[in-house]
């Protein structure tokens, strides 16, 4: 069994410029500004398995529009979204929604495997949706991802604070007269769209690194809503530039470097959290509740 | 106060019913809270104390009978009621910071980007000295005790000024002194803005310093009395379904007390 070699490309720049790499910039930054955005959200609200569950919904979407030879953007979008709206539509209590979340994830997943089979799709077209492949992204997805991540940004703008309010502090929201059963739904749509670009960038599989994993990282910085969508899309734009630019110098898929970078941050940030904690114990915290 | 309260009552129902999932969850409930009261809302576990306020808020429609809140048909986003929901504080963490909750409060259903105007800001910063949480209000609510989370969750509930406070559980989880703390709130919340207080407890005890009256679910029915009738031992016995006695100190206080003695 041979290893292939990892290679310095010395001309690393050049290929940054190349037309597939100037592609995969402008997609990658339209992903990590929706995916970076929506973070917050899918942490306050619990929706993390939900949006994990999602991705691999994706999954049958894609393969199921390879078989019948319809864009793999708009069968990801369609099961997505229909995903979605199914997930939210079941029981509200987050134990009801992970049962039936994970139900629907392993469905999806078995009819993914079914319509890559029916459509003897290669293991490299399976295999980009997995793990995500941003070098081949078109000129026609970006339009769309374009357009997506608009859709997403400016959806924010209007909803962003009775959204922040419904997902934490549901009960108190809906007494207030917060349409909050709505608001959920548009999240669900939003993120389907943000999940359905994601893919593309790092594939169902990894997913998470981009749409949680920078927003968790930014919530241990700060708790301040607006400050985290800021550090959260700045730290989700670093990771995918970082991560490109790591794939031109050694040729390896861009997903490992997104992810790698993404985590690394989280790390960084855990352990600087971690020792401050222990330098200052809680003051305020009274001797009658531990808490 | 002086002279008679001209307010309509905070909450008045007439033969209302609630059914929940085809079961009637209580029946027959015709009372009248007067405006500026402080009500115990007490009986024992499922009987009905959350879907109480639930009618109040809007939330849930009666079968049969009338509700009335504040002199109006209760809505759903009535913004002169004030709401602590139970468990309130165990369902928020590491996410928002305090003062960004009591916010919501203010202004959370607004939609747009437009951020708190400084009288907004004024408000909340108000409110939040109220209840005495000025000095934490910027740390995370996970960082909290329970007792400071209570009064941050109160912050919330009157910082749109509520004329009606419905508190569910506020005292479930917390020690002695943070209990203590927390009722002395609410009798200042009372006496200084006049608020309609109604608290759904489980012990009387702590609360019984400020009860003005208590409305109490027995036998698949609310009942309404004034809180020197409810604390009797015949009727509290009755409503735990365990003995409970009463005892009255020489300077006045009131206690319930477990009555069970070992037989030996």
């Amino acid at each position: 069994m041979t290893v292939a070699a990892v290679q310095f490309q010395s001309n690393w720049l050049q290929i940054l410029q190349s037309p597939f790499m100037v592609h995969a910039l402008i997609g990658g930054s339209l992903v990590a500004v929706a995916a970076g955005l929506l973070g917050y959200f899918v942490i306050t609200r619990q929706n993390a398995f939900a949006a994990h569950a999602l991705a691999h919904i994706g999954f049958p979407g894609a393969t199921g529009a390879i078989l019948i030879g319809a864009p793999v953007t708009l069968g990801l979008a369609v099961f997505c979204i229909g995903g979605g709206l199914l997930i939210g539509l079941f029981g509200r209590r987050v134990a009801d929604r992970e049962m039936a979340t994970g139900t629907i994830l392993a469905l999806a997943t078995a009819l993914g495997v079914l319509f890559a089979s029916l459509a003897s799709a290669n293991a490299s077209t399976t295999t980009s949706v997995l793990f995500g492949n941003l070098l081949a992204i078109s000129q026609d997805q970006l339009v769309v991802y374009g357009a997506f991540t608009l859709a997403v940004v400016l959806t924010l703008a209007v909803l962003a604070r009775p959204l922040v309010f419904a997902s934490v502090d549901p009960a108190v929201a809906e007494a207030r007269g917060v349409p909050v059963r709505a608001l959920g739904l548009a999240f669900v749509v939003l993120l389907a769209l943000t999940i359905t670009m994601a893919v593309q960038v790092v594939g169902t599989l990894l997913l998470f690194a981009l749409v949680v994993t920078p927003a968790a990282t930014a919530l241990r910085i700060t708790a301040r809503p607006l400050r985290v969508a800021v550090i959260s899309v700045a730290l989700a734009l670093g990771a995918v530039w970082g991560g490109l630019v790591l794939a031109a110098m050694v040729d390896l898929p861009p997903s490992f470097f997104i992810v790698s970078l993404a985590v690394t941050a989280w790390v960084v940030v855990l352990a600087i959290g971690g020792r401050r904690r222990r330098q200052s114990p809680e003051p305020l915290v009274d001797a009658h509740h531990p808490h | 106060m002086t002279g008679v309260d001209e307010r309509p009552p905070a909450l008045a129902m007439t033969d209302v019913s609630v059914v929940r999932g085809g079961r009637t969850v209580w029946s027959q409930g015709t009372f009248s809270v007067r405006a500026g009261a402080v009500v115990g809302v007490i009986g024992p576990n499922g009987a009905g104390k959350t879907t109480l306020f639930q009618l109040a808020l809007g939330l849930l429609p009666a079968a049969t009978g009338r509700v009335e809140v504040l002199g109006a048909a209760p809505r759903r986003g009535n913004r002169r009621i004030g709401y602590v929901p139970q468990n309130y504080t165990a369902a928020l963490g590491h996410a928002i910071r305090c003062r960004d909750l009591v916010t919501l409060g203010l202004i959370g259903g607004r939609f747009g980007l437009r951020p708190a105007s400084a009288a907004e800001r004024a408000r909340v910063d108000d409110a939040l000295r109220r209840v005495g949480a000025l000095e934490f209000a910027d740390r995370r609510m996970s960082e909290l005790s329970g007792g400071q989370q209570q009064r941050v969750a109160i912050a919330q509930a009157i910082v749109d000024d509520a004329e009606l406070l419905l508190l569910d559980e506020p005292l479930a989880n917390l020690d002695l002194r943070n209990q203590q703390e927390i009722v002395r709130l609410l009798g200042e919340l009372h006496r200084d803005r006049d608020v309609t207080v109604m608290v759904v407890a489980h012990d009387l005890n702590p609360l019984l310093p400020v009860l003005t009256e208590a409305i109490y679910l027995l036998d698949g029915h609310p009942h309404h009395d004034q809180i020197s009738d409810v604390v009797q031992e015949e009727l509290l016995t009755h409503l735990y379904g365990t003995p409970v006695g009463v005892v009255r100190t020489a300077q006045g206080d009131l206690f319930t007390r477990a009555a069970w003695r070992d037989p030996r």
